[in-house]
């Protein structure tokens, strides 16, 4: 498993680095300048000498490759020396978002809590909602419990979130009035009556991203359960007298699990990604809307920085997923 | 065997029924049979005879729906099977009555330990620590005639062959003792040295352990070589019934005699091309009205279109006891020879 797990790390790296040439020639070429936003007023001249202040009007691969220096030298070791008080990289050139001048990361840092705490909350309760639902629909296939739960799954895949976050802004916050309609980031949670201020914000998005993510792990769930419910098996373990709770929860969920927990693993890397639609909508300002607004704003750095990080996220957790498939599942074995 | 001991099992009038979205399927259709202490009962019958959906019904392992046990009764040591409660029929399940399943590859499961699987119900049935069914598990594993047992306990069913599989099978079976070891087919997914190695072990095991046996197969050849008594097996319902050496020397029913005359013989010239029996097992879709196997019958007649045919007694023993058959022809030969 060890060598495994290396060989891959170590295939990582190429495949990172191809990935991040097409992202960045994916992104130079896309129309726009990043003085787009800049009034028409701006004479010539200036506007020339903000352009070659911010480098972009050097040559595309000298500029992918300082960005490849900064993002895998001078990061790393900045990082390093905040931690521990060196001066390894002081003085360095370090990514800086075209529309801030601040170091990416920084920005990422600040974004990234509320990412994680909305989206993977999000994520979190959806999981929590969907196995349930999933094995008890699968041990009573065609139940009415199990068309309730079908029906369910199709409206949180089909209604897009911005029409059901926008419908639950109506119905919570505005005709009931009992939760807020935006997610105030500058909320600081300090005492008990700041806590349970934070809980009612993070309900609405939570709820929107929970319904999707708890419509697709729910099915996923349910079909994996029915593929092994009606494995021998199981017969096999009815016949030596077991109660239907150990047959169902032991025997087969523990199989049905295998596929789910990959399935699993490979949606985290979103959650980094933040939900642009649902951030947006209800504010939460989080990687979604940074990513968003470099976009708008032809940030390169930002975001051929931002989406090189998502593609290290999903080769990493593509790795995870293997791994766990090799732990829950005896018959996998990659030496 | 036959002497008047108290029978281990007694099947009277088992019914199964699956309902389908086509109608139903009438699978098993009024099965009697009895099992005694210390008897190894074969059940032949080919694909589709009802063997395996008589035995499961017996522990109620059909899903339900689409399965349907209609009515009967299945008195293991006075005790009705059928009309026992879930939580009753689960501390029998395994504890009384041990199952041995058709593939070996399939019927252990992938992710856990055998030593997982063996203990559970020594757990479970004999109320045993960890430990204590630790070390029964070993006693089990070198009982089935598997070698260094307490490492492989700790071992995958990946990585058994079938056959030793088949042997972790049978151990569980065997676990806690069981009056009755049914074996479904347990063979039939192996190939013949192994087939002759797992016979071996069920012939030693019941001198070892002494319980009864139901041995399902499409095998004649397997019955000969071990069983007591045969029950054949035809359209859901019993259709012969002898002691094995009875049976082969003097079958009586058409199935029979067409079935005894599939085996190929090593020995004698190879002359004939090997028999086969002409024709379809009958879609059970109603009730039977009528002989199940007069549409292959080289001695159809008219009361084989009227009725199905009642078992009869042909040696003076009551049903189920001695030789029986279900079959008007034998009826109609037998009043022919009176009359002469």
């Amino acid at each position: 498993m060890l060598t495994f797990t290396l060989r891959r790390l170590l295939l990582a790296i190429p495949t990172l680095l191809v990935i991040s040439l097409v992202i960045f020639l994916l992104v130079d070429l896309a129309p726009g300048s990043p003085l787009s936003q800049i009034p028409l007023t701006v004479p010539p001249d200036v506007r020339q000498k903000m352009i070659e202040a911010l480098g972009a009007d050097q040559p595309v691969m000298f500029r992918y490759v300082l960005w490849l220096r900064q993002f895998f030298w001078v990061e790393p070791m900045n990082l390093f020396d905040g931690w521990f008080g060196t001066h390894i990289v002081e003085g360095e050139q370090r990514i800086l978002s075209w529309q801030s001048r601040s170091p990416v990361f920084s920005i990422i840092g600040e974004r990234i809590p509320q990412t994680l705490i909305v989206i993977g909350t999000a994520y979190l309760v959806g999981i929590l909602i969907a196995l349930p639902i999933g094995i008890y629909s699968a041990y009573r296939q065609y139940s009415l419990f199990d068309q309730i739960g079908t029906l369910f799954a199709m409206i949180g895949f089909s209604v897009p979130t911005f029409f059901s976050g926008t419908l639950f802004i109506i119905i919570f916050s505005v005709w009931l009035g009992w939760l807020p309609t935006k997610y105030d980031t500058t909320l600081q949670v300090i005492d008990w009556a700041s806590f349970l201020e934070q809980i009612k914000q993070m309900i609405l998005p939570v709820m929107t991203l929970g319904l999707a993510n708890a419509a697709s792990i729910s099915r996923y769930m349910r079909s994996s359960m029915l593929d092994n419910m009606g494995m021998d098996y199981v017969r096999t373990a009815r016949a030596k007298g077991l109660s239907e709770r150990v047959v169902v929860l032991k025997h087969v969920l523990r199989n049905s699990l295998i596929p789910v927990v990959t399935v699993i693993a490979l949606g985290i890397p979103s959650i980094f990604g933040g939900a642009i639609i649902t951030e947006n909508l209800f504010g939460v300002n989080g990687i979604g809307a940074a990513l968003i607004g470099a976009i708008q704003a032809s940030d390169i750095p930002m975001v051929q920085t931002l989406a090189f990080i998502f593609a290290v996220l999903i080769v990493l957790f593509n790795l995870i997923a293997d791994v766990l498939y090799g732990f829950l599942d005896p018959r996998i074995r990659y030496d | 065997m036959a002497d008047g001991a108290a029978p281990v099992l007694e099947v009277r009038g088992l019914k199964t029924v699956f309902r389908t979205r086509g109608g139903e399927i009438h699978a098993v259709n009024d099965v009697s049979f009895t099992l005694h202490p210390g008897e190894l009962l074969g059940v032949v019958g080919e694909s589709g005879s009802g063997k395996s959906v008589t035995m499961m019904s017996l522990l109620r392992l059909l899903p339900a729906p689409p399965a349907d046990i209609r009515s009967g009764t299945a008195k293991l040591n006075g005790r009705d099977l059928l009309a026992m409660t879930d939580a009753e029929l689960r501390a029998t399940r395994g504890a009384r009555v041990g199952f041995v399943f058709q593939d070996p590859m399939t019927s252990l499961n992938p992710v856990f330990t055998l030593g997982n699987q063996i203990m559970e119900p020594l757990i479970k049935h004999k109320g045993m620590t960890k430990r204590q069914a630790e070390t029964r598990a070993v006693e089990l594993l070198e009982l089935v005639g598997i070698p260094d047992a307490r490492r492989r306990l700790y071992q995958y069913p990946h990585q058994f062959s079938g056959g030793m599989r088949q042997r972790v099978m049978i151990a569980i079976a065997l676990a806690c003792d069981p009056d009755v070891l049914i074996a479904d087919e347990p063979t039939t997914a192996l190939d013949v040295t192994i087939q002759a190695q797992i016979l071996e072990l069920v012939k030693e095991l019941r001198q070892k352990l002494g319980m009864a046996i139901i041995w399902i197969t499409h095998d004649l050849g397997v019955i000969a070589g071990i069983a007591d008594r045969v029950i054949v097996m035809y359209g859901g319902q019993v259709v012969e019934q002898a002691p094995v050496k009875e049976l082969f020397a003097n079958p009586q029913h058409p199935y029979t005699r067409a079935l005894l005359q599939t085996i190929p013989r090593i020995s004698g010239e190879r002359s004939e091309r090997l028999k086969v029996i002409e024709g379809q097992p009958p879609i059970l879709t109603g009730p039977l009205t009528a002989c199940p196997f007069r549409a292959r019958c080289e001695y159809r007649h008219d009361a084989c279109d009227a009725t199905n045919p009642p078992r009869r007694a042909i040696d003076g023993q009551a049903v189920g006891e001695g030789h029986d058959v279900a079959c008007h022809w034998y009826a109609l030969a037998k009043v022919e020879m009176a009359n002469a």
